[in-house]
């Protein structure tokens, strides 16, 4: 998929830019520290429950799961909105190139350089792994679980950032999005039936991200995630064509 | 090259352009001359299929932009006022990017970014971010980035936009060497910046056409009366230079009017006139004189004339 025509072009490109800003890096930075300390402070602090290796792989991943959210509207806001700021977005808008094909390079390569970000935390599970007892399938789905929350949460971000040309309103209106899709789960536990169930279905944690925390694969919330990052993409490409086009 | 028949482009209920309609040859370089606002930049982007129009049709080398506009892409070179470069890449990766997106093979880009570079002179700075470069270099990058995947229509928008007055010269003549290889359209809201580069012009005024030609045809059509100013060397016995030119210049059949401007004293002594006439008289004037005796040293059209008329055309001077 990412070869040489303009998807992987402009993969490339974002890629190379989130290496070469400070931005990038700011973002890697304090993801990492965050997911140490709260390692410390949370996994590994037995009064909060977590006493068996696979609870406390199970608390890493869900504080995990949080930073990546976070780290993936930070990541997306400035995918389409600087290309407007900047005045670069013309550039795109007057070449060949279609605008799913942008949106989908931009996509790949935040997804690629967040999943970068992911997978350096790899080191926690290893201390878990080789100080106590867990499956390295348990690992292997918990990281799957964080890179499909986290390419959801790209999606949303992408969809904010290709609404407006300023990074703070991208940035509001994917976490705004994003809170509310978090806010499902606990909604759908204080309302009735049908509604509880339709808000926990929508909801990007809770259901669908409980058996990443416990090592356990359904097909279901993979379609879901899969799904949820389609429907924000479809959105964010049509909304280029509209503004492209407008 | 370009056909626009009834284009017209608004923005919620307000009309930017339009309806407009002319055609451009292959070849020609048009300059399109309008106040801030009147709606060039509309019309550019309308061509450079970077904006869709609301009514009316465009074909770039026969190709329609809204049925084709990825091969209407691939045959347009467009720089916007501002150059649009990504202040994080370098000379070379970001002409080497804009011409993969443009279509261009990875050896093609190989061959030609370096041509490109050479022919805007910005081979020295090729491996500088674009973020590190002088409004100057960054206008050179945003030509090379125009016309890097070599197509037949490049539309420069104001491209001498906040340049100092050394770059609008090599601006203007890096202008002049590209029109031998593409049909060019350069905007303006300065006369004399695109007058010298252009075949034929086109005056915009609140997003219509309400004049075309050469400068030469405007000139004829618009003007109703050609100033000149002449200069003359006073002899070796005259109290006051030219002394008498003035009564020589005001008997030449079709001038209307004379009028001294500035006069120096003693031996060698110049004196310049103003001189208003039906028709363009320089050679008259000239032959008057030279017979009358006088040493003609300086005669031309007086240069802001239609200028002064352009701004007549789009409404006078704005705010």
């Amino acid at each position: 998929m990412i070869g040489t025509g303009a998807t992987g072009i402009i993969f490339r490109r974002e890629l190379q830019a989130y290496i070469r800003s400070p931005m990038g890096y700011i973002v890697a930075a304090v993801v990492l520290l965050l997911d140490g300390v709260l390692f410390y402070a949370t996994a590994l602090n037995p009064d909060l429950g977590a006493t068996l290796s696979g609870s406390v792989l199970a608390r890493f991943f869900y504080n995990a799961s949080g930073l990546t959210a976070v780290a993936a509207v930070a990541l997306s806001i400035r995918l389409i909105a600087e290309e407007r700021q900047t005045g670069t977005q013309i550039l795109l808008d007057t070449s060949p190139v279609r605008d799913w094909e942008i949106v989908l390079g931009k996509f790949l390569s935040a997804l690629a350089f967040l999943t970068a970000i992911t997978l350096a935390t790899l080191y926690i599970p290893l201390l878990i792994l080789v100080n106590g007892k867990i499956a390295i399938g348990h690992i292997l789905i918990g990281y799957l679980g964080l890179t499909l929350l986290g390419a959801a949460v790209l999606a949303i971000g992408l969809f904010a950032t290709a609404l407006t040309r300023h990074q703070l309103v991208a940035a509001a209106v994917a976490a705004g999005i994003t809170s509310v899709m978090f806010l499902l789960w606990p909604l759908s536990q204080e309302i009735g039936a049908p509604l509880s169930r339709v808000f926990a279905a929508l909801a990007i944690h809770g259901r669908h991200f409980a058996g990443f925390l416990s090592g356990l694969l359904h097909l279901r919330d993979v379609v879901y995630y899969l799904a949820l990052s389609y429907f924000f993409l479809f959105a964010a490409t049509r909304v280029m064509e509209a503004r492209r086009w407008g | 090259m370009v056909q626009l028949t009834d284009v017209t482009r608004y923005y919620g209920r307000k009309r930017a352009l339009g309806p407009v309609s002319f055609e451009i040859g292959r070849g020609e370089t048009v300059g399109f001359l309008g106040l801030n606002g009147v709606g060039k930049t509309t019309l550019l982007r309308i061509l450079a299929c970077g904006l869709r129009p609301s009514s009316g049709s465009v074909a770039i080398d026969g190709l329609d932009v809204l049925r084709d506009p990825h091969e209407v892409r691939k045959r347009v070179g467009y720089l916007p006022e501002q150059p649009p470069v990504y202040g994080d890449m370098t000379v070379r990766d970001y002409l080497s990017f804009v011409g993969r997106i443009k279509g261009m093979t990875a050896e093609a880009v190989a061959r030609r970014v370096p041509e490109v570079e050479e022919y805007a002179r910005i081979a020295e700075v090729r491996d500088l971010p674009t973020r590190h470069l002088s409004q100057g270099y960054r206008q050179r990058v945003g030509v090379a980035q125009a016309i890097v995947h070599e197509p037949e229509l490049l539309i420069l928008d104001e491209p001498t936009h906040d340049l100092d007055p050394v770059q609008i010269m090599e601006m203007r003549a890096m202008i002049r060497t590209l029109k031998d290889r593409h049909t060019i359209l350069i905007s303006s809201h300065i006369l004399p910046e695109i007058s010298e580069t252009c075949d034929r012009l086109l005056i915009l005024d609140d997003g219509r056409i309400v004049a075309s030609g050469s400068e030469a045809e405007l000139s004829d059509r618009l003007l109703t009366s050609r100033r000149i100013e002449v200069t003359v060397r006073g002899g070796e016995t005259e109290d006051r230079a030219g002394a008498g030119a003035e009564v020589l210049i005001g008997q030449v059949p079709g001038v209307t009017k004379v009028k001294c401007a500035a006069a120096t004293t003693g031996k060698g002594g110049t004196a310049t006139f103003r001189v208003e006439a039906n028709a363009d008289l320089r050679a008259e004037v000239c032959r008057a004189l030279v017979e009358g005796g006088h040493d003609v040293i300086a005669l031309a059209r007086a240069e802001r004339q239609l200028e002064e008329v352009f701004v007549g055309l789009v409404g006078g001077v704005r705010a």
